[in-house]
Protein backbone atom coordinates (compact mmCIF):
# COMPACT_ATOMS: atom_id res chain seq x y z
CA UNK A 1 0.00 0.00 0.00
CA UNK A 2 3.10 2.76 0.72
CA UNK A 3 3.89 2.04 -3.17
CA UNK A 4 0.47 3.18 -4.04
CA UNK A 5 0.89 6.03 -1.71
CA UNK A 6 4.25 7.50 -3.40
CA UNK A 7 2.70 7.07 -7.20
CA UNK A 8 0.47 9.96 -8.90
CA UNK A 9 -2.10 8.27 -9.32
CA UNK A 10 -1.98 6.76 -5.61
CA UNK A 11 -1.93 10.50 -4.19
CA UNK A 12 -4.72 11.47 -6.00
CA UNK A 13 -6.70 8.48 -5.17
CA UNK A 14 -5.80 8.99 -1.52
CA UNK A 15 -6.71 12.51 -2.02
CA UNK A 16 -9.97 12.09 -3.29
CA UNK A 17 -10.90 9.20 -0.41
CA UNK A 18 -10.30 11.76 2.06
CA UNK A 19 -12.28 14.60 0.08
CA UNK A 20 -15.28 12.19 -0.11
CA UNK A 21 -15.26 11.29 3.61
CA UNK A 22 -15.09 14.95 4.48
CA UNK A 23 -17.88 16.14 1.97
CA UNK A 24 -20.30 13.09 4.02
CA UNK A 25 -19.16 14.91 7.33
CA UNK A 26 -20.09 18.53 5.91
CA UNK A 27 -23.71 16.78 5.15
CA UNK A 28 -24.20 15.43 8.25
CA UNK A 29 -22.64 18.86 10.09
CA UNK A 30 -24.95 20.55 7.95
CA UNK A 31 -28.01 18.37 8.74
CA UNK A 32 -27.19 18.83 12.64
CA UNK A 33 -26.92 22.70 12.07
CA UNK A 34 -29.96 22.91 10.41
CA UNK A 35 -31.91 21.77 13.08
CA UNK A 36 -31.19 24.70 14.71
CA UNK A 37 -33.47 26.55 12.95
CA UNK A 38 -36.26 24.51 13.30
CA UNK A 39 -36.46 23.26 17.02
CA UNK A 40 -34.12 24.68 19.47
CA UNK A 41 -34.78 21.15 21.84
CA UNK A 42 -34.04 18.52 18.87
CA UNK A 43 -30.52 20.43 18.56
CA UNK A 44 -29.43 20.54 21.85
CA UNK A 45 -30.29 16.77 22.22
CA UNK A 46 -28.24 15.90 19.15
CA UNK A 47 -25.47 18.08 19.94
CA UNK A 48 -25.21 16.67 23.39
CA UNK A 49 -25.52 13.26 22.11
CA UNK A 50 -23.03 14.08 19.47
CA UNK A 51 -20.80 15.48 21.97
CA UNK A 52 -20.53 12.99 24.40
CA UNK A 53 -21.50 9.31 22.38
CA UNK A 54 -18.33 7.78 22.96
CA UNK A 55 -18.22 6.32 19.07
CA UNK A 56 -18.24 9.81 18.06
CA UNK A 57 -15.84 11.73 20.71
CA UNK A 58 -12.88 8.36 20.89
CA UNK A 59 -13.70 6.70 17.40
CA UNK A 60 -15.24 8.99 14.32
CA UNK A 61 -13.64 12.45 15.87
CA UNK A 62 -10.10 11.32 15.55
CA UNK A 63 -10.62 9.80 12.05
CA UNK A 64 -12.17 13.03 11.13
CA UNK A 65 -9.23 15.24 12.44
CA UNK A 66 -6.98 12.77 10.76
CA UNK A 67 -9.03 12.98 7.82
CA UNK A 68 -8.98 17.00 7.44
CA UNK A 69 -5.13 17.35 8.20
CA UNK A 70 -4.35 14.07 6.00
CA UNK A 71 -6.39 16.76 3.01
CA UNK A 72 -4.54 19.56 3.80
CA UNK A 73 -1.32 18.30 4.24
CA UNK A 74 -1.99 16.10 0.58
CA UNK A 75 -2.61 18.92 -1.13
CA UNK A 76 0.01 20.97 0.26
CA UNK A 77 2.45 18.10 -1.01
CA UNK A 78 0.66 17.85 -4.54
CA UNK A 79 0.80 21.91 -4.74
CA UNK A 80 4.63 21.74 -4.57
CA UNK A 81 5.25 18.65 -7.07
CA UNK A 82 3.24 19.93 -9.39
CA UNK A 83 4.51 23.72 -9.05
CA UNK A 84 7.71 21.89 -9.14
CA UNK A 85 6.90 19.91 -13.01
CA UNK A 86 7.10 23.66 -14.76
CA UNK A 87 10.04 25.79 -13.41
CA UNK A 88 9.47 28.45 -16.12
CA UNK A 89 6.28 30.05 -16.28
CA UNK A 90 4.26 30.86 -19.94
CA UNK A 91 4.51 34.38 -21.03
CA UNK A 92 0.96 34.28 -21.31
CA UNK A 93 -1.60 31.51 -20.38
CA UNK A 94 -5.53 31.71 -21.22
CA UNK A 95 -6.23 29.26 -18.64
CA UNK A 96 -9.67 30.17 -18.67
CA UNK A 97 -9.76 29.03 -22.52
CA UNK A 98 -9.85 25.48 -21.28
CA UNK A 99 -10.69 25.05 -17.57
CA UNK A 100 -12.97 26.69 -14.95
CA UNK A 101 -11.67 29.39 -12.33
CA UNK A 102 -12.22 26.89 -9.52
CA UNK A 103 -10.34 23.88 -10.93
CA UNK A 104 -7.51 25.85 -11.31
CA UNK A 105 -7.34 27.70 -8.02
CA UNK A 106 -8.08 24.79 -5.79
CA UNK A 107 -5.09 25.58 -3.56
CA UNK A 108 -6.71 29.08 -2.92
CA UNK A 109 -9.75 28.03 -2.22
CA UNK A 110 -8.10 25.66 0.42
CA UNK A 111 -6.19 27.80 2.15
CA UNK A 112 -9.47 30.31 2.49
CA UNK A 113 -11.11 27.13 3.78
CA UNK A 114 -8.41 26.05 6.10
CA UNK A 115 -8.31 29.85 7.27
CA UNK A 116 -12.04 29.35 8.48
CA UNK A 117 -11.46 25.98 10.09
CA UNK A 118 -9.22 28.00 12.60
CA UNK A 119 -11.73 30.39 13.47
CA UNK A 120 -14.16 27.57 13.36
CA UNK A 121 -12.21 25.54 16.02
CA UNK A 122 -11.25 28.92 17.65
CA UNK A 123 -15.07 29.57 18.27
CA UNK A 124 -16.44 26.28 18.62
CA UNK A 125 -13.70 22.88 18.82
CA UNK A 126 -11.47 24.35 21.00
CA UNK A 127 -13.79 25.74 24.17
CA UNK A 128 -15.43 22.28 23.75
CA UNK A 129 -12.21 20.66 24.08
CA UNK A 130 -11.43 22.79 27.44
CA UNK A 131 -15.31 22.26 28.99
CA UNK A 132 -15.39 18.59 28.08
CA UNK A 133 -11.68 17.34 28.93
CA UNK A 134 -10.31 19.83 30.90
CA UNK A 135 -12.81 21.39 33.14
CA UNK A 136 -14.22 18.09 33.41
CA UNK A 137 -17.80 19.08 32.86
CA UNK A 138 -19.58 16.33 30.42
CA UNK A 139 -23.12 17.74 31.45
CA UNK A 140 -23.95 19.75 28.77
CA UNK A 141 -25.60 21.85 30.93
CA UNK A 142 -25.57 25.99 31.67
CA UNK A 143 -25.79 26.54 35.41
CA UNK A 144 -29.11 27.77 35.40
CA UNK A 145 -30.01 24.09 34.27
CA UNK A 146 -30.63 24.30 30.59
CA UNK A 147 -28.90 22.54 27.12
CA UNK A 148 -25.38 24.56 26.60
CA UNK A 149 -25.54 23.78 22.56
CA UNK A 150 -28.01 26.29 21.09
CA UNK A 151 -27.25 29.35 23.69
CA UNK A 152 -23.39 28.93 22.53
CA UNK A 153 -24.04 28.51 18.48
CA UNK A 154 -26.16 31.71 18.52
CA UNK A 155 -23.95 33.60 20.84
CA UNK A 156 -21.28 33.25 18.15
CA UNK A 157 -23.74 34.78 15.71
CA UNK A 158 -24.14 38.16 16.91
CA UNK A 159 -21.19 39.79 15.67
CA UNK A 160 -21.86 40.79 12.15
CA UNK A 161 -18.14 40.75 11.21
CA UNK A 162 -18.19 37.12 12.60
CA UNK A 163 -21.45 36.47 10.47
CA UNK A 164 -20.04 37.88 7.09
CA UNK A 165 -16.68 36.08 7.89
CA UNK A 166 -18.59 32.88 8.00
CA UNK A 167 -20.50 33.55 4.84
CA UNK A 168 -17.30 34.58 2.64
CA UNK A 169 -15.29 31.38 4.07
CA UNK A 170 -19.11 29.68 2.72
CA UNK A 171 -18.68 31.58 -0.82
CA UNK A 172 -15.12 29.53 -1.02
CA UNK A 173 -16.01 25.89 -0.13
CA UNK A 174 -18.74 26.15 -2.63
CA UNK A 175 -16.15 27.08 -5.07
CA UNK A 176 -13.93 24.07 -4.03
CA UNK A 177 -16.74 21.90 -4.16
CA UNK A 178 -17.78 22.84 -7.37
CA UNK A 179 -14.85 21.37 -8.85
CA UNK A 180 -14.02 19.06 -5.91
CA UNK A 181 -16.97 16.89 -6.16
CA UNK A 182 -16.31 15.53 -9.67
CA UNK A 183 -13.01 15.59 -9.80
CA UNK A 184 -12.81 13.26 -6.54
CA UNK A 185 -14.87 10.76 -8.66
CA UNK A 186 -12.71 11.31 -11.44
CA UNK A 187 -9.39 10.23 -9.50
CA UNK A 188 -11.06 7.20 -8.08
CA UNK A 189 -11.52 6.23 -11.64
CA UNK A 190 -15.40 6.50 -11.70
CA UNK A 191 -16.27 8.10 -15.20
CA UNK A 192 -19.20 5.86 -16.31
CA UNK A 193 -22.64 6.32 -17.36
CA UNK A 194 -23.47 7.73 -14.22
CA UNK A 195 -20.71 10.95 -14.79
CA UNK A 196 -22.69 13.52 -15.74
CA UNK A 197 -25.60 12.47 -13.47
CA UNK A 198 -23.11 12.78 -10.56
CA UNK A 199 -21.62 15.91 -11.80
CA UNK A 200 -25.10 17.10 -11.77
CA UNK A 201 -25.48 16.25 -8.02
CA UNK A 202 -22.10 17.49 -7.10
CA UNK A 203 -23.16 21.56 -8.88
CA UNK A 204 -26.44 20.97 -6.49
CA UNK A 205 -24.82 19.49 -3.60
CA UNK A 206 -21.62 22.51 -3.75
CA UNK A 207 -24.34 24.76 -3.81
CA UNK A 208 -27.28 24.12 -1.61
CA UNK A 209 -24.87 22.98 1.38
CA UNK A 210 -22.72 26.11 1.39
CA UNK A 211 -25.58 28.40 0.75
CA UNK A 212 -27.35 26.61 3.76
CA UNK A 213 -24.99 27.00 6.13
CA UNK A 214 -25.02 30.76 5.07
CA UNK A 215 -28.64 31.14 5.85
CA UNK A 216 -28.30 29.43 9.19
CA UNK A 217 -25.81 31.71 10.50
CA UNK A 218 -27.55 35.04 8.76
CA UNK A 219 -30.74 33.17 10.28
CA UNK A 220 -29.16 33.42 14.18
CA UNK A 221 -28.21 36.53 13.49
CA UNK A 222 -31.39 38.37 12.48
CA UNK A 223 -33.10 36.31 15.27
CA UNK A 224 -30.50 36.45 17.96
CA UNK B 1 -2.61 41.03 -42.21
CA UNK B 2 0.81 42.64 -40.48
CA UNK B 3 1.66 40.92 -37.16
CA UNK B 4 3.25 41.58 -34.39
CA UNK B 5 5.45 38.13 -32.42
CA UNK B 6 6.30 37.58 -29.35
CA UNK B 7 8.89 34.87 -29.15
CA UNK B 8 10.87 32.65 -26.97
CA UNK B 9 14.80 32.64 -28.29
CA UNK B 10 17.16 30.02 -26.75
CA UNK B 11 20.39 29.46 -28.14
CA UNK B 12 20.37 26.23 -26.31
CA UNK B 13 19.90 23.74 -23.59
CA UNK B 14 21.65 25.91 -20.73
CA UNK B 15 20.91 29.23 -22.45
CA UNK B 16 18.55 31.56 -19.85
CA UNK B 17 16.37 32.68 -22.90
CA UNK B 18 14.36 35.55 -23.83
CA UNK B 19 11.25 36.62 -25.62
CA UNK B 20 12.36 38.69 -28.70
CA UNK B 21 9.59 40.95 -30.75
CA UNK B 22 9.46 40.24 -35.09
CA UNK B 23 7.35 42.39 -37.12
CA UNK B 24 5.85 40.42 -40.22
CA UNK B 25 3.82 42.12 -42.79
CA UNK B 26 1.18 40.78 -45.62
CA UNK B 27 0.85 37.27 -44.29
CA UNK B 28 -2.20 35.84 -46.06
CA UNK B 29 -5.13 34.41 -43.79
CA UNK B 30 -5.38 31.29 -46.11
CA UNK B 31 -1.10 30.52 -44.48
CA UNK B 32 -0.73 28.08 -41.99
CA UNK B 33 0.94 28.92 -38.65
CA UNK B 34 4.14 27.24 -39.08
CA UNK B 35 3.77 28.60 -43.20
CA UNK B 36 4.12 32.27 -41.39
CA UNK B 37 6.99 31.44 -39.14
CA UNK B 38 8.79 30.05 -42.75
CA UNK B 39 7.80 33.87 -43.55
CA UNK B 40 9.37 35.05 -40.89
CA UNK B 41 12.43 32.91 -40.74
CA UNK B 42 13.09 33.97 -44.73
CA UNK B 43 12.91 37.21 -43.37
CA UNK B 44 15.92 36.66 -40.75
CA UNK B 45 17.55 34.80 -42.80
CA UNK B 46 17.73 37.72 -45.55
CA UNK B 47 19.08 39.47 -42.74
CA UNK B 48 21.59 37.74 -42.13
CA UNK B 49 19.82 36.60 -38.61
CA UNK B 50 19.17 33.28 -36.79
CA UNK B 51 15.87 31.56 -38.10
CA UNK B 52 13.32 30.44 -34.95
CA UNK B 53 13.91 26.54 -34.65
CA UNK B 54 10.92 24.87 -34.28
CA UNK B 55 9.63 21.29 -34.86
CA UNK B 56 7.67 20.34 -37.78
CA UNK B 57 7.34 16.91 -40.34
CA UNK B 58 3.75 16.19 -42.12
CA UNK B 59 2.35 19.07 -41.45
CA UNK B 60 -0.91 17.49 -41.96
CA UNK B 61 -1.87 16.84 -38.03
CA UNK B 62 -0.74 13.78 -37.85
CA UNK B 63 2.72 12.92 -37.30
CA UNK B 64 2.12 14.88 -33.69
CA UNK B 65 5.60 16.66 -33.97
CA UNK B 66 4.43 20.55 -34.08
CA UNK B 67 3.95 22.11 -31.00
CA UNK B 68 4.10 25.65 -29.81
CA UNK B 69 2.23 27.47 -26.97
CA UNK B 70 0.32 30.48 -29.08
CA UNK B 71 -1.39 33.36 -27.23
CA UNK B 72 -1.78 31.23 -24.26
CA UNK B 73 -3.00 27.99 -25.38
CA UNK B 74 -1.45 24.66 -26.70
CA UNK B 75 -1.77 24.88 -30.60
CA UNK B 76 -2.74 28.06 -30.67
CA UNK B 77 -6.50 29.25 -30.84
CA UNK B 78 -8.52 26.66 -32.87
CA UNK B 79 -10.22 23.53 -31.51
CA UNK B 80 -9.27 19.94 -33.01
CA UNK B 81 -6.21 20.70 -34.72
CA UNK B 82 -2.19 20.61 -34.42
CA UNK B 83 0.15 23.82 -34.99
CA UNK B 84 0.44 22.93 -38.80
CA UNK B 85 -3.62 23.24 -39.51
CA UNK B 86 -3.86 25.92 -37.62
CA UNK B 87 -4.47 29.03 -39.99
CA UNK B 88 -4.03 32.84 -40.10
CA UNK B 89 -7.58 33.57 -40.18
CA UNK B 90 -7.88 32.76 -36.89
CA UNK B 91 -6.24 35.78 -35.98
CA UNK B 92 -6.56 39.68 -37.12
CA UNK B 93 -4.51 42.15 -38.68
CA UNK B 94 -2.76 43.99 -36.31
CA UNK B 95 -2.68 41.43 -33.48
CA UNK B 96 0.33 40.97 -31.24
CA UNK B 97 0.57 36.52 -31.00
CA UNK B 98 2.90 35.49 -28.32
CA UNK B 99 4.58 31.52 -29.19
CA UNK B 100 7.05 29.58 -26.64
CA UNK B 101 7.70 26.37 -26.58
CA UNK B 102 5.90 23.69 -24.51
CA UNK B 103 6.91 24.05 -20.92
CA UNK B 104 6.97 21.19 -18.52
CA UNK B 105 10.25 20.02 -16.32
CA UNK B 106 9.94 16.96 -18.34
CA UNK B 107 10.56 18.67 -21.63
CA UNK B 108 13.35 20.37 -21.52
CA UNK B 109 13.96 23.43 -24.48
CA UNK B 110 16.07 22.26 -26.65
CA UNK B 111 16.62 25.15 -28.93
CA UNK B 112 14.33 28.52 -29.18
CA UNK B 113 10.66 26.74 -30.01
CA UNK B 114 11.72 23.11 -29.87
CA UNK B 115 11.29 20.63 -26.89
CA UNK B 116 12.56 17.88 -26.23
CA UNK B 117 9.45 15.10 -25.63
CA UNK B 118 11.61 11.95 -25.60
CA UNK B 119 10.22 11.71 -21.77
CA UNK B 120 6.96 10.31 -23.97
CA UNK B 121 9.00 7.60 -25.36
CA UNK B 122 10.27 6.47 -22.36
CA UNK B 123 7.10 6.03 -21.25
CA UNK B 124 5.71 3.97 -24.06
CA UNK B 125 9.01 1.91 -23.96
CA UNK B 126 8.00 0.96 -20.11
CA UNK B 127 5.15 -0.72 -21.19
CA UNK B 128 3.09 1.12 -24.02
CA UNK B 129 3.20 -2.29 -25.96
CA UNK B 130 2.10 -6.00 -26.63
CA UNK B 131 4.47 -9.27 -26.93
CA UNK B 132 3.36 -11.35 -30.07
CA UNK B 133 5.05 -14.51 -31.20
CA UNK B 134 5.80 -13.38 -34.59
CA UNK B 135 7.58 -16.70 -35.00
CA UNK B 136 5.39 -18.37 -37.76
CA UNK B 137 2.71 -19.00 -35.65
CA UNK B 138 1.31 -15.52 -34.81
CA UNK B 139 -2.72 -15.63 -34.83
CA UNK B 140 -4.65 -13.02 -37.12
CA UNK B 141 -5.55 -10.05 -35.13
CA UNK B 142 -9.16 -10.16 -36.71
CA UNK B 143 -9.53 -14.00 -35.49
CA UNK B 144 -10.34 -12.67 -32.49
CA UNK B 145 -13.54 -11.22 -31.71
CA UNK B 146 -13.37 -7.81 -29.99
CA UNK B 147 -17.09 -6.07 -28.69
CA UNK B 148 -17.61 -2.97 -31.12
CA UNK B 149 -17.95 -0.21 -27.41
CA UNK B 150 -14.29 -1.41 -26.66
CA UNK B 151 -12.91 -1.70 -30.11
CA UNK B 152 -14.15 2.22 -30.76
CA UNK B 153 -12.70 3.49 -27.44
CA UNK B 154 -9.54 1.65 -28.30
CA UNK B 155 -9.28 3.14 -31.55
CA UNK B 156 -10.35 6.73 -29.95
CA UNK B 157 -7.62 6.36 -27.72
CA UNK B 158 -5.06 5.05 -30.21
CA UNK B 159 -5.30 8.18 -32.25
CA UNK B 160 -3.25 9.93 -29.77
CA UNK B 161 -0.23 11.43 -31.77
CA UNK B 162 1.94 12.51 -28.68
CA UNK B 163 2.06 15.79 -29.37
CA UNK B 164 2.16 16.78 -25.62
CA UNK B 165 -0.24 19.60 -25.79
CA UNK B 166 -1.93 17.94 -22.83
CA UNK B 167 1.40 18.54 -20.64
CA UNK B 168 1.31 22.31 -22.46
CA UNK B 169 -2.02 22.66 -20.92
CA UNK B 170 -2.65 21.45 -18.16
CA UNK B 171 -1.67 23.96 -15.27
CA UNK B 172 0.34 20.70 -13.70
CA UNK B 173 2.20 19.54 -16.17
CA UNK B 174 0.75 16.50 -16.19
CA UNK B 175 0.89 13.85 -18.72
CA UNK B 176 -2.07 11.92 -17.56
CA UNK B 177 -3.85 11.75 -20.43
CA UNK B 178 -1.26 10.79 -22.86
CA UNK B 179 -0.14 8.04 -20.31
CA UNK B 180 -3.76 6.86 -20.01
CA UNK B 181 -4.72 6.78 -23.97
CA UNK B 182 -1.56 4.73 -24.19
CA UNK B 183 -2.73 2.52 -21.34
CA UNK B 184 -6.47 2.47 -22.68
CA UNK B 185 -5.86 1.42 -26.01
CA UNK B 186 -4.11 -1.67 -24.61
CA UNK B 187 -6.02 -2.37 -22.10
CA UNK B 188 -9.42 -2.41 -23.71
CA UNK B 189 -8.61 -5.30 -26.47
CA UNK B 190 -8.27 -8.68 -25.63
CA UNK B 191 -4.70 -8.58 -26.84
CA UNK B 192 -3.23 -5.94 -24.46
CA UNK B 193 -5.09 -7.97 -21.21
CA UNK B 194 -2.63 -10.02 -20.70
CA UNK B 195 0.08 -7.46 -19.92
CA UNK B 196 -2.23 -5.09 -18.07
CA UNK B 197 -1.08 -5.06 -14.65
CA UNK B 198 2.84 -5.16 -15.57
CA UNK B 199 2.07 -2.24 -18.48
CA UNK B 200 0.09 0.32 -16.37
CA UNK B 201 2.15 -0.01 -13.09
CA UNK B 202 5.30 0.22 -15.05
CA UNK B 203 4.34 3.12 -17.57
CA UNK B 204 3.13 4.95 -14.56
CA UNK B 205 6.39 4.67 -12.61
CA UNK B 206 8.07 5.90 -15.76
CA UNK B 207 5.70 8.81 -16.05
CA UNK B 208 6.51 9.74 -12.36
CA UNK B 209 10.48 9.24 -12.62
CA UNK B 210 10.33 11.82 -15.65
CA UNK B 211 8.77 14.52 -13.55
CA UNK B 212 5.25 15.37 -15.14
CA UNK B 213 3.11 16.75 -12.25
CA UNK B 214 0.30 15.26 -10.40
CA UNK B 215 -3.60 15.32 -12.27
CA UNK B 216 -6.17 17.74 -10.84
CA UNK B 217 -8.57 17.08 -13.25
CA UNK B 218 -8.96 20.93 -14.49
CA UNK B 219 -9.79 19.08 -18.06
CA UNK B 220 -7.10 21.43 -19.77
CA UNK B 221 -5.79 18.60 -21.35
CA UNK B 222 -9.02 17.25 -23.03
CA UNK B 223 -10.20 20.98 -24.38
CA UNK B 224 -7.03 21.37 -25.86
CA UNK B 225 -5.76 18.11 -27.43
CA UNK B 226 -5.88 18.34 -31.18
CA UNK B 227 -7.41 14.52 -31.20
CA UNK B 228 -10.09 15.24 -28.62
CA UNK B 229 -8.91 12.35 -26.26
CA UNK B 230 -11.67 12.10 -23.51
CA UNK B 231 -10.91 11.95 -19.98
CA UNK B 232 -12.47 8.95 -19.69
CA UNK B 233 -8.94 7.83 -20.52
CA UNK B 234 -7.63 9.09 -17.22
CA UNK B 235 -10.30 7.51 -15.44
CA UNK B 236 -9.62 4.13 -16.62
CA UNK B 237 -6.20 3.82 -16.61
CA UNK B 238 -6.73 5.58 -12.45
CA UNK B 239 -8.79 1.91 -12.23
CA UNK B 240 -6.52 -0.40 -13.97
CA UNK B 241 -3.42 1.29 -11.55
CA UNK B 242 -5.57 0.88 -8.70
CA UNK B 243 -6.47 -2.66 -9.52
CA UNK B 244 -2.67 -3.91 -10.67
CA UNK B 245 -1.49 -2.05 -7.59
CA UNK B 246 -3.85 -3.90 -4.92
CA UNK B 247 -3.19 -7.40 -7.40
CA UNK B 248 0.73 -6.74 -5.94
Amino acid sequence: MSGILNSSIGRKFAMALSALFLMIFLLQHFTINLLSVFSEDTFNSVSHFMGTFWLVQYVFQPILIFGVIFHFVMGFVLEVKNRNARQISYAKNNGSANSSWMSRNMIWSGLAILAFIGLHFYDFWFPEINTKFIQGDMSGLLPNGEYRYFEELQHKFVDVWRVVLYCIAFVFLALHLLHGFSSAFQSTGANNKYTKGLQGFGKAYAIIIPLGFVFIALFHYFNH
Amino acid sequence: MNLTLKIWRQKNANDKGKMVDYKVNDISPDMSFLEMLDVLNEQLVNKGEEPVAFDHDCREGICGMCSLYINGEAHGPDRGVTTCQLHMRMFKDGDTIYIEPFRAKAFPVIKDLIVDRSSFDRIQHAGGFISVNTSGNTIDANAIPVNKHDADDAFSAATCIGCGACVASCKNSSAMLYVGAKVSQFALLPQGKIEATDRVLNMVKQMDEEGFGNCTNTGACEVECPKGISLENIARMNREYLSAALKG
